[in-house]
């Protein structure tokens, strides 16, 4: 009989879920969200409590096992949200715990391998988002950005525009997902935000709220993008593989 | 105000568009004083033109005023187009706008020449400069060296930009004299052998002493026109290798030629752009520096052009089928990396996934190596392969049908319909 674990969705409620996977030694399981939970008469359902003590002792099991760079991708390969996505990771950490080798490399387990190419994806969308997002600045020099990424990347992103734009006022909100952050420059800190009112459908910001110079820049980044095509070399397979239309709408340069 | 700030953009970005060098990696600019910009090396592409091109930088020209009359360019003294110039301000307060909506990475600036190249570069320089002192910038800087400018000015160029250029434009000096007649080969390798001298300078004293000031830490590229002149891709490719040999170049780009004006010395307008040529160049480029390739493996004076229906890798292995096939679950890897349709990225993946356990077929397909072209050229502890059996002309067949270009070289469509 294959026991159902039930966790919040949080990355630390995995990690406690496969604590108690070893706790109860538990062979036949599987791992699922309480979001997407359906009660299946078949099987056993355990509903587990996260516990930080415990996930931790997880994932410094995983770190003694694995390099630190793995350990990103697990991390990155949780992000993915994919369906059987705590499966792949269960069976991971098990190949890993149950090896006296670093298994990473190990290319011909199917385990090993997913998370390699579901961290990948989650990589290039990381890589994307920070590609894609287009400020505008308010009229209270906050500069603000709506996503829609297909992986949960915002934790991924934050510490890339904290670098980068640590003089500035910002704010990502990932409208799929419907939480921001918000990175306050005389702090220095980054917080979640979460809109209490439900979100206009536009992508951009109404122009009423926007400062002064906010509309003739978005125009000469038009401009400059029209300028710099070469008509006579037009590829347009490539230019859509490398900029897909589900991202157009919150480009400037596309609207 | 705005209005001829936005003729001046399209006209300077315009203008600027040819010089294809887009990269905006190599450098390491840490925001340490909390100012604006940080680079960490990992270059990214903001966007993507209609034409496949990433933009990276607002690539722009100071003015496209010009005291030269290079034949192939459109800012020639001779054509009769808009000109127009930016000021010094203009340009910081597009770059800084522009980066703040990261919208950019940073800036690439380069200038017709106007009075002189000392009086060019000088002001190119003060743009970097002002970026990087008055708005603590660590964005990304690309300055074009304006080619017979002082040491003293590439020097201070190389203090604020991270990478600096210089375009070789044609790739002999009989074709440079017939089309850009006021340049010589000299101007453009003086100071490209001056900063390359500098820069490795530089890393050997970082050896002894920690903190040394950055200078053109991405190092130098350049630039060459494919298709408007006679030279053939041996000659081309030679000229790379010497490039990234002598004066360690980070990248040569190819540019192929589109046909911008009329004159008997140049392919008329309306000649096809060289595209699948320039892309095989690129490929052969991308064998030298990352598949350990040396430039005779690839092409040689007696067969001086690169085949354009097979990549160069491909036409590599048909011409060496007595080296293989390669046995993945034992073959060294400089060998793995030979085998096309595998990558450097899977090459590195099967050496340590072989490691645990032995690769079959389905091992390497899951992994997504190309199998409908690397199966011809390598054998796993399942199936086995005879290279005996097949000729070079049938797997040159079936090899060519798979090519990306297969519409364009087929001689049922015309190329550029």
């Amino acid at each position: 009989m294959t026991t159902q674990l039930i966790y919040d969705g949080s990355f630390e409620g995995l990690l406690t879920s496969i604590f108690e996977v070893y706790e109860r030694k538990l062979l036949q399981v599987k791992i699922g969200r309480e979001k997407f939970y359906l009660p299946d008469f078949h099987n056993a359902f355990l509903k587990i409590e996260t516990d930080i003590t415990k996930a931790e002792r997880v994932w410094n099991g995983l770190v003694k096992k694995i390099s630190t760079h793995k350990c990103t991708e697990v991390y990155k390969t949780f992000l993915s949200e994919q369906k059987d996505v705590e499966d792949i990771l269960l069976s991971f950490t098990r190949h890993a715990f149950s090896s006296c080798l670093n298994i990473e490399g190990d290319y011909g387990h199917p385990a090993v391998l997913a998370v390699a190419q579901i961290a990948k994806k989650v990589h290039r969308e990381k890589h994307r988002m920070e590609a894609f997002v287009r400020f505008q600045r308010t009229k209270d020099d906050l500069y603000f950005s709506f996503i829609e990424p297909d992986f949960n990347v915002l934790p991924l992103i934050a510490s890339h525009f904290k670098d980068r734009y640590a003089d500035q006022h910002w704010i990502i909100y990932d409208k799929r997902r419907n939480y921001g952050i918000h990175y306050n420059n005389e702090s220095g800190k980054i917080l979640e935000v979460q809109a209490e009112a439900p979100l206009s459908h536009k992508p951009l910001l109404p122009s009423s709220i926007c400062h002064d110079e906010e509309e003739v820049y978005q125009t000469l980044w038009k401009d400059y993008f029209q300028s710099v095509n070469i008509v006579s070399r037009k590829n347009v397979k490539l230019h859509l593989r490398h900029v897909p239309t589900r991202y157009w709408k919150y480009l400037v340069e596309k609207q | 105000m705005w209005e001829r700030m936005e003729e001046k953009l399209q006209i300077l970005a315009d203008a600027a568009k040819y010089d294809v060098s887009c990269s905006s990696s190599g450098s390491k600019r840490s925001n340490d004083t909390k100012g604006l910009g940080n680079t960490t090396g990992v270059g990214i592409c903001h966007s993507y033109t209609e034409d496949g091109r990433c933009v990276s930088l607002l690539k722009i020209l100071l003015t496209n005023f010009c005291i030269y009359d290079c034949l192939y360019c459109v800012s020639r003294k001779s054509n009769d187009i808009k000109r127009a110039a930016f000021t010094v301000e203009e340009v910081v307060s597009l770059t800084i706008n522009f980066y703040r909506r990261n919208y950019i990475e940073g800036l690439f600036l380069s200038s017709g020449i106007f009075k002189n190249s000392d009086y060019t570069m000088e002001r190119l320089v003060r743009v970097a400069k002002n970026l990087r002192v008055q708005h603590n910038f660590n964005g990304y800087i690309h300055l074009k060296t304006i080619p017979g400018c002082s040491n003293e000015l590439l020097r201070e160029a190389a203090l604020y930009a991270d990478r600096l250029s210089v375009n070789i434009e044609l790739p002999s000096e009989g074709s440079l004299k017939l089309l850009a007649p006021e340049k010589s080969r000299t101007d453009i390798i003086k100071p490209m052998s001056f900063l390359s001298t500098r820069i490795k300078a530089q890393a050997d004293e970082k050896k002894l002493i920690r903190r040394t000031p950055a200078f053109a830490p991405a190092g130098q590229s350049t630039q060459m026109v494919v298709g408007a002149s006679p030279e053939n891709d041996f000659q081309i490719m030679s000229l790379a290798d010497t490039l990234y040999k002598k004066f360690s170049l980070k990248r040569v780009y190819y540019s192929a030629y589109i046909p911008i004006s009329h004159d008997i010395r140049l392919p008329a307008l309306g000649t096809p752009v060289p595209i699948i040529r320039e892309n095989r160049l690129y490929q052969a480029d991308w064998l030298l520096r990352f598949y350990k390739f040396s430039l005779h493996e690839i092409i040689d004076p007696l067969h001086p052009h690169l085949d354009l229906d097979i990549d160069p890798k491909i036409a590599w292995a048909l011409r060496n089928l007595d080296q293989f096939p390669i046995d993945i679950n034992k073959g060294d890897y400089e060998m793995i990396i030979r085998i096309p349709g595998i990558g450097i990225g899977s090459a590195q993946k099967i050496v340590r996934a072989r490691r645990f356990r032995k690769l079959g077929w389905d091992d390497l397909k899951r992994m997504g190596i190309v199998l409908s072209r690397a199966k011809h050229f390598l054998i796993c502890n399942r199936m086995s392969f005879k290279p005996n059996d097949v000729s070079v002309e049938i797997l040159r067949d079936k090899l060519l049908a798979q090519s990306k270009f297969a519409t364009a070289l087929s001689p049922q469509l015309t190329l550029f319909s």
